[in-house]
């Protein structure tokens, strides 16, 4: 065996993908759109979500095209305010919130814990139902003319001053909210009640740790968001002046209920990509996590926390100071749990024995790019700064470095590492490399300029803009489109690996979770018996005592 | 020269003179800000620059072909508590130091001059004390403290001016205020940083900061004649809220002479000082905002004053400090053209309700 | 201890005559299967609370800042009417904790007497509701275009604010009351929803009911619904306080 890999692949000639999985148990188009099976759905979801990814993306392009140049160029500037707000909408909710939980979470946290499945697998097909639904409001809203208010809705513009769809995309949001929320409720439910036996909490991988708790803020938050909605909706439709000073409405009660909801679900986003990361580095290091304790309760602190800093968003809107200086200091508590990780992830190299596949190089992107996006968060939430950075480029450039250098690569990172177990087939090694690397150069030419924008004072949501800021934003566009490069790539050499692909067996990667100890793709059921847990989490000992009692026929070294 | 490219040679041109990595400090608080901001990104580099190396360093020292055999750590408590209580330290000096500089950006000083702003789709309307009226432009003097009082007309606008490391939201139904004391002289970029619609990137300006004699010159040179007060005095009376507000023993309001900045007890118990916001509130919103001792028989002004107006007619109260020429006025109210008949307007329009009883 | 956790070996396991045929596969046992949907009902109507929690919120500011308006919109809502509908509701809480234990204690008649009584204690409380905003249209006390605020202005020719004796607010006072009845309408609005919802599957489960479905063991469906039917109640009881009740005297 090759010392540069872990890569453990049956032998290319015998291999053959078992006849039996989740994919062959069923043909049809009905047993798919009718399935309780999580994997499916949890298929469904991969390919809706990267359909809106997709057009979430198109989007981009387009707002970056436009904004090489200083003046109005490419579009009316009615035009640009659409494309820009439907790429928030479309981003967030029906890209990243849905993204790891709907996917790899709905895939895997039943294996993860020993389930046969989530405990609510019918309300787990509504949630996809639901998405889709919202999906096609979405994207009705954007062909009857699109709506240009901003993905924040902010009152009265929202309510009294545009004329463009909101009441449609009001409605997609709410219909997207309850399928989230109706997946986070399936989760907490799973891992509180259908742990197999010696599943302690402690003994939990940290992906389920982080699942768990970005469920409670899924469960928590959205029905406020939800009831926010409505009452635009309702300002809009009846007119009853709950947000129109003129009636005595506050237009802050609206900025209030929105950013409740608003500020937690950055931690829905970001929380299961991190559970993503423990995953990877413990795998490619092959080292139990540092601090497993620290890690689980930091995710919960993260939730926790979460929900107590929401008017940060708020600093310059007229709030009282006693309660920017709240608000401020909650956010300072609410950034540690975060850096926790960061240090104990690093942390889990040491004395490690590392190999360098693919999800660990999106891993260390990870890294890199959210502790920037993690510190700018500290320049947003020290009152004092704010002052200066918000509402320009500098809270553009914060969001997008850890949504999209953290979030989307910690995303790409859980689909390199479990697509053997999802389809039965390797990705190429190769090529993949080159695509994480291309990611994360394109990333940072096209955001890091803009922290620079930012604190020019080069405001957001701007479809024109003084000339000397236009070398900036040309980088930034150049760099967007070697982005656009490195997140094509991807879906390309995945549909290949489908068909041509290195048969991957059971545990390519000598993982130590329970999703590792079964066949690929997995059986329905996914387990013939009840798993009983008598170790503790990514614990390697208890593997290699597992490979001496069962070794491999033939080894492999290395895939593609 | 001839082998560059005329139109390569003006891209660099404009590079050279127009790309800046910072913006200008030309206020007061610029550089305090910048301090706080520069040891921010000092501690961020380094904060990033210790993960970066950790991260390489472990990746090489332990990559599988040197390091075959992984050690199994299970953590250190100790490390915990450093990578806590360090970087929730620091965190806390950035929280103290950004908290003070906050609230000296939205703690006026007592002496400084005030600008009202409305801020409508799309642009921005600076109306100076002594009447003079700009659009999307402000003319301020160097080394003077500024306040801005803040009102949008419509939706939420943010009144940015980034070379003085200011910002403030200008929301539809209350003033919200900021300050600053200008140090340079120069233009500036001013900036609506809120989302408000079609031409949101449109509602730019300049901000011109002029030595005071400049200043003085500007003044003379812009006003419209008469000054915000003057104004508000003409609206006081063609409202006719003289005919309530007046120095009468049986005065039916009371008396507004020097009202502005006093500590006034309402009907409901509660005391408040008469600032701009309240002023604003009791016009339009005036049966919660009834002095003690008076009934609550005043109407309604929202919707037949503009924003405006309303900054006029608290400009004219803030000003006033005797009854005389209210008394005069109450003779004359019917002589202006917007009354006819010699009879004050109307003050509410409902449409067909019988006038409230007396209680 | 058995040898650790399960690799795939294609071994035999489904023995279909082990379980009731109201558990589901993915369950180990009828007891997980009760336990997780209750708590997953429990979690549900966190949800809930969390959805109403924002009109609460509304209420709280806007109640605060504009008592007197708030007083006068209360007293245009008619308390008899307020107070027979909190007494079927809670009668109808009743009958659907006994059909709980009809299922419980597999009595069939029972179970779905109680489910009708239940259903047709929701319908009257609808019915009733029906009433209160028909006379609310009628007298333009529906926020939007047609709201009028003479009610308000003139509460010497309105019936139900003579009854309490109102004196006439002042304009801008008058114009909050807006606030208030959309509050009304927003809160009552979004729990008849829910009544709505409930009454539907109400339907459905007597059908299913008649047929046995509960009494054979299969409790969870019935208990379930009752958690969501006592929440309803309990919401309805926090909005008649605060909406009926504001300023009340004798």
């Amino acid at each position: 065996m090759s010392a540069a890999t872990i890569v453990n692949l049956p032998d290319p000639l015998t291999a053959r993908i078992p006849k039996d999985n989740f994919l062959t148990r069923e043909n049809g188009l009905l047993s798919w759109l009718l399935t309780s099976d999580h994997k499916r759905i949890a298929t469904l979801y991969l390919i809706s979500i990267t359909f809106f990814f997709f057009i979430g993306g198109a989007l981009a392009g387009l707002i970056r095209l436009e904004l090489l140049t200083p003046q109005t160029s490419l579009m009316a500037a009615d035009t640009y305010n659409k494309v820009f707000t439907m790429h928030g909408v479309i981003m967030i909710f029906f890209f990243l919130v849905p993204s790891v939980p709907a996917t790899l979470g709905n895939f895997f946290l039943p294996m993860m814990i020993g389930a046969k499945d989530l405990a609510l697998p019918k309300i787990n097909l509504l949630s996809w139902y639901l998405y889709i639904v919202a999906g096609f409001m979405a994207i009705y809203t954007m062909i009857v003319g699109g709506v240009d208010t901003g993905w924040t809705f902010t009152t009265p513009l929202s309510t009294h001053y545009v004329n463009t769809h909101v009441i449609s995309t009001g409605l997609a949001i709410f219909i997207a909210g309850f399928s989230s929320i109706f997946t986070g409720l399936n989760f907490i439910v799973t891992i509180h009640k259908m742990r197999a036996p010696g599943m302690t909490w402690f003994r939990l991988p940290l992906f389920v740790w982080a699942n768990y708790a970005a469920s409670i803020l899924m469960v928590l938050g959205t029905p406020v968001l939800a009831i926010a909605l409505v009452l635009v909706v309702l300002e809009r439709t009846v007119g009853i002046g709950v947000f129109d000073p003129a009636k005595g409405g506050d237009p802050l009660l609206f900025q209030h209920l929105f950013w409740f909801y608003s500020h937690p679900a950055v931690y829905i986003m970001i929380l299961p990509g991190m559970g993503v990361i423990s995953e990877v580095i413990s795998t490619f290091s092959r080292k139990r996590v540092f601090g497993y304790t620290a890690v689980a309760f930091s995710s919960v602190a993260i939730a926790v926390f979460g929900f107590f800093v929401w008017a940060h968003h708020m600093f310059i809107m007229g709030i009282s100071n006693y309660a920017v200086l709240v608000f401020s200091l909650l956010t300072m508590l609410v950034a540690v749990p975060s850096a926790i990780k960061i240090f104990n992830w690093t942390f889990t190299l040491y004395k490690g024995s590392i190999t360098f596949e693919t999800p660990l190089l999106y891993a260390f992107g990870f890294m890199g790019l959210f502790t920037i996006g993690g510190l700018t968060g500290v320049f947003l939430g020290v009152s004092g700064t704010d002052i200066h950075l918000t509402e320009t480029y500098f809270i553009v450039a914060h969001f997008h470095f850890v949504m999209v250098g953290g979030m989307l690569m910690a995303f790409l990172a859980g689909i390199h590492f479990w697509w053997p177990k999802w389809t039965g087939r390797m990705y190429p090694e190769k090529i993949s490399q080159v695509a994480a690397v291309v990611t994360f150069v394109g990333f940072i030419l096209t955001f890091f300029p803009q922290f620079i924008l930012g604190t020019l004072g080069m405001p957001r949501r701007y479809a024109s803009y003084p000339p000397e800021f236009q070398i900036l934003n040309v980088f930034s566009t150049a760099g967007a489109s070697i982005l656009g490069i490195g997140y094509l790539l991807p879906v390309l050499y995945l549909i290949w690996s489908l068909r041509y692909g290195a048969i991957a067996g059971n545990n390519p990667w000598q993982a130590t979770g329970l999703e590792w100890q079964t066949q690929s793709p997995p059986l329905t059921e996914n387990f013939t018996e009840m798993p009983v847990m008598d170790h503790e989490a990514y614990d390697y000992e208890w593997l290699e005592k597992q490979q001496q009692a069962n070794p491999q026929k033939k080894e492999v070294a290395s895939a593609g | 020269m001839d082998h560059i490219s005329p139109v390569l040679w003006q891209f660099l041109d404009k590079w050279l003179t127009n790309f800046a990595l910072f913006p200008p400090e030309a206020s007061k608080i610029a550089p305090q800000m910048d301090a706080l901001y520069f040891f921010m990104v000092l501690v961020s580099l380094v904060g990033l620059t210790i993960v970066v190396l950790l991260v390489v360093s472990f990746s090489i020292l332990y990559r599988r072909s040197r390091h075959p055999q992984a050690v199994q750590i299970e953590g250190s408590t100790l490390l915990e508590a450093t990578w806590t209580i360090i970087p929730l330290g620091l965190f806390l000096v950035m929280f103290v130091w950004g908290a003070l500089i906050y609230f000296r950006v939205f703690t006026p000083p007592a002496n400084a001059m005030n600008i009202y702003v409305v801020g409508k789709q799309w642009m921005w309307k600076a109306e100076h004390p002594g009447g003079q009226h700009e659009i999307n432009a402000l003319h301020v003097p160097l080394g003077v403290p500024v306040q801005l009082t803040l009102i949008s007309q419509d939706v939420f606008h943010s009144f940015s001016i980034p070379a003085f490391r200011v910002k403030r939201e200008a929301i539809p139904g209350r003033y919200t205020t900021v300050w600053f004391e200008a140090t340079k002289t120069g233009t500036y970029h001013l900036f609506c940083t809120q989302y408000c619609g079609t031409n949101h990137s449109l509602m730019v300006g300049e901000v011109t900061v002029l030595t005071p004699e400049e200043y003085k010159a500007w003044l003379a040179s812009s006003t419209s004649g008469n000054s915000l007060a003057q104004d508000g005095e003409r609206l006081f009376a063609s409202l006719s809220c003289a005919a309530c507000h007046n120095a009468r023993p049986d005065a039916r309001g009371p008396s507004l002479a020097g009202v502005y900045g006093s500590r006034l007890t309402l009907s409901n118990g509660q005391t408040v000082t008469a600032d701009d916001a309240y002023l604003r509130e009791a016009i339009l919103n005036p049966s919660q905002h009834i002095t003690q001792g008076y009934a609550p028989i005043m109407p309604t002004y929202q919707g037949q004053v503009s924003e405006e107006g309303v900054i006029e007619l608290v400009e004219y109260i803030k000003h006033l400090d005797s009854n005389y020429r209210v008394d005069q006025t109450l003779n004359t109210t019917g002589f202006l053209p917007e009354n006819e008949n010699g009879k004050p307007p109307a003050a509410t329009p409902p449409p067909a309700t019988p006038k409230e009883a007396k209680p | 201890m058995p040898d650790s956790s399960a690799i795939a070996k294609g071994a035999e396991d489904l023995h279909h005559a082990d379980h009731p045929p109201y558990q589901r596969h993915h369950f180990e046992s009828v007891a997980q299967q009760f336990d997780a949907t209750n708590f997953a009902m429990w979690l549900f109507l966190l949800t809930e609370i969390m959805f109403f929690g924002g009109l609460f919120t509304a209420y709280l500011i806007l109640r605060n800042w504009y008592y007197p308006a708030f007083v006068a919109g209360s007293h245009q809502l008619d308390v008899r009417w307020g107070t027979l509908n909190t007494v079927v509701l809670i009668l109808s809480s009743f009958t659907m904790a006994m059909a709980v234990w009809s299922s419980q204690t597999r009595r069939r008649g029972a179970l779905v007497l109680n489910l009708a009584l239940t259903f047709l204690l929701g319908l009257t409380f609808l019915g009733i509701k029906t009433i209160e905003y028909r006379e609310k249209w009628e007298k333009h006390h529906v926020p939007g275009i047609h709201y009028s605020l003479q009610s308000f202005l003139d509460p010497a020719h309105d019936e139900a604010a003579r009854a309490y004796g109102d004196r006439p607010l002042p304009y801008d006072t008058a114009q909050k009351t807006e606030l208030y009845f959309f509050l009304y309408f927003a809160m009552t609005g979004m729990h008849a929803l829910h009544m709505i919802v409930g009454i539907g599957i109400l339907a459905f489960m007597m059908v299913r009911a008649r047929a046995g479905a509960y009494t054979a063991g299969h409790v969870t469906f019935v208990e379930n619904f009752g958690l969501y039917w006592h929440f309803i109640d309990i919401v309805w009881i926090y909005l008649f306080a605060l909406l009926y009740l504001i300023s009340r005297h004798g």
